[in-house]
């Protein structure tokens, strides 16, 4: 036995860019926040070569689930050609050899910035969601050492004090991303700044979800099969933006979530907002055959969940 | 015609709150010293002493705010038993929120100054885990109107309400919930003579149609005798006097209380 055949050759770096122990602990704080769903578990943070802010929480957690295998799908607003995606995407697959794709059905790893695929996502998928602000108590409680006492005692008091003055200032509830929701019914979570559309997708999902903060290094997941309840009042339901009667002028796609396009003369226009979803319906209507998967919202109705 | 009277009897009632032999000290200042208090349903129990005497903080104590170094405090209740001193602060939360309602002296202590009025009365009932806006919004304007605030300026945030009723909102606040037990910690100093006595009859008022057992404390003999069933005169920590109002106020057996009472102009 000799020294070389116990060392591993020098590499520049790590496989996967970060080392092992960073890659370790982000492990164990995912399995951690697995294990509570919704609550939020501090980690180190790593430096990454991206600015604190532009995605490095959800960066840190692709990186450590990442192998030479997993298919990788990054978007950012729904887009996979965005600059702040293409940059990610490249990166991740530089540093590990994964292989990328746009295919939401062919990704096993989704990093996403403010959206959830149109397409249903399976068991054997992960979402990665980037998160600017991780706890939905700081505009109640901007001291973070009692706003961790009130998830411990479960005191979301202000928080539905907040809702009520929102109805009663506006007639209705003014929240529009980063709805706050309650977890499993007991952690509430701001599901990163997700649109309302986007919140029922989570709810009983059969992928899990994992959401980081970089900057203010905190992890926390909804596992597969989770309740994820939007804060509401009984008696003022639940409202998704009204993109459902919307349709895209490129691809035709009706009732999904859709980015506004505003127009010289003051109109505007509507483009579907999941990139590749946008993709799919354009070669369809085209005669090519793409495989389309199943969608959560169908005629830009949300199926009830079971 | 004869009247048959019944035959004196013992009172038999158990008293709602019952509070023994507590102390507590802050380094080397005790602020209370081995009270205790008792007060049945329905009653006032008015608590009088100047300025540092420790009723302000034997206050605190029976809202749990503040843990004495030793003593016991029971409530009598159905959810509750045992010694309310030794709950865990979730517990003492939900029986507060739910129980206990309080007034404070300062509306900075007790109200959200940048919610709305009826947001503030909201808060304790989304607290006790009401979740219908409707229902929300119809008890928070009930328990206004009961305090006599006007409604017009239901939405209005305290911080532009006057000290009169800003007072309001703390009162609705307090009973919103029908709280066994209401708190007034110098709930009229402050205001102005007329307003004062606006606030007094209200209280009066919430006493008499509701039963609540309320304990009151204030250096204003003038309050305490308008209101009070009985009182406890404190002084250093200690209690130095009690029993019925009239009998404290008309014969002062203590000398601290008999200058207390002579002092009052």
């Amino acid at each position: 036995m000799s020294l070389s055949s116990l060392t591993k050759p020098w590499q520049p770096m790590s496989y996967g860019f970060l080392d092992a122990s960073a890659k370790r602990e982000i492990r164990r704080k995912m399995l951690k926040a697995v294990a509570v769903p919704g609550c939020q578990m501090p980690y180190a943070s790593r430096e990454v070569p991206m600015a604190r802010g532009w995605g490095t929480g959800g960066l840190q957690v692709s990186l450590t689930l990442i192998n030479p295998k997993t298919c990788v799908k990054v978007i950012d607003q729904g887009a996979d050609d965005s600059v702040n995606a293409a940059s990610i995407r490249r990166f991740l697959a530089d540093v590990s050899g994964a292989p990328t794709t746009l295919d939401t059905l062919q990704a096993d790893l989704i990093q996403s910035r403010h959206r959830i695929p149109e397409e249903k996502l399976a068991a054997h998928q992960t979402l990665v969601l980037q998160v600017p602000n991780p706890e939905p108590l700081r505009s109640v409680q901007p001291n973070m050492s009692i706003a961790r006492q009130m998830h411990a005692d479960a005191d979301y008091g202000r928080m539905w004090l907040q809702l009520y003055e929102q109805i009663v200032r506006s007639g209705r509830v003014m929240q529009g991303a980063s709805y706050p929701a309650m977890v499993n019914g007991r952690h509430v979570m701001t599901p990163s700044p997700i649109p309302r559309w986007d919140v029922p997708k989570l709810h009983m999902a059969q992928h899990l979800t994992i959401l980081s903060a970089g900057r203010e290094k905190r992890i926390f997941a909804v596992p597969p099969f989770t309740r994820v309840e939007p804060l509401v009042f009984d008696d003022v339901p639940y409202k998704v933006e009204d993109h459902g009667d919307l349709t895209c002028n490129r691809s035709g796609a009706r009732g999904f979530f859709m980015n506004e396009i505003p127009l010289p003369d003051g109109s505007s226009t509507h483009e579907i907002s999941d990139s590749d979803y946008g993709v799919k319906t354009i070669r369809a209507r085209d005669g090519e055959t793409v495989e389309m998967g199943a969608t959560w919202y169908n005629n830009g109705q949300m199926e009830d969940a079971q | 015609m004869t009247i048959t009277l019944d035959a004196p009897r013992l009172v038999k009632t158990k008293a709602l709150l019952s509070i023994r032999n507590v102390s507590k000290s802050y380094g080397s200042v005790a602020a209370v010293r081995d009270v205790s208090a008792t007060a049945y349903p329905g009653e006032v129990l008015g608590i009088v002493g100047e300025s540092g005497s420790g009723k302000s903080t034997l206050l605190r104590m029976m809202n749990l705010e503040e843990i004495p170094d030793c003593g016991d405090y029971t409530l009598d209740l159905p959810e509750v038993s045992g010694n309310l001193f030794e709950l865990d602060r979730f517990e003492r939360r939900m029986l507060c929120a739910k129980r206990i309602g309080i007034v404070y002296q300062n509306p900075h202590l007790g109200l959200l100054m940048d919610h709305t009025s009826s947001g503030n009365v909201a808060e304790r009932l989304l607290v006790a885990g009401e979740r219908r806006f409707g229902e929300l919004r119809a008890r928070a304007q009930e328990a206004l109107a009961a305090s006599e605030f006007p409604l017009d300026r239901l939405d209005d945030p305290p911080r532009d309400l006057s000290g009169g009723m800003q007072q309001r909102v703390q009162l609705a606040k307090a009973i919103a919930l029908e709280p066994a037990l209401l708190l007034l910690d110098e709930p009229t100093t402050g205001l102005d003579v007329s307003v004062q006595a606006l606030v007094l009859d209200t209280l009066k008022r919430l006493q008499q149609e509701r039963q609540i057992t309320m304990v009151l404390v204030s250096h204003d003999l003038g309050v305490i005798r308008t209101l009070a069933d009985r009182v406890m005169v404190m002084r250093r920590g200690q209690v130095v006097e009690a029993g019925l109002v009239d009998q404290i106020f008309q014969d002062p057996q203590h000398p601290y209380t008999q200058q207390l009472v002579h002092a009052k102009l």
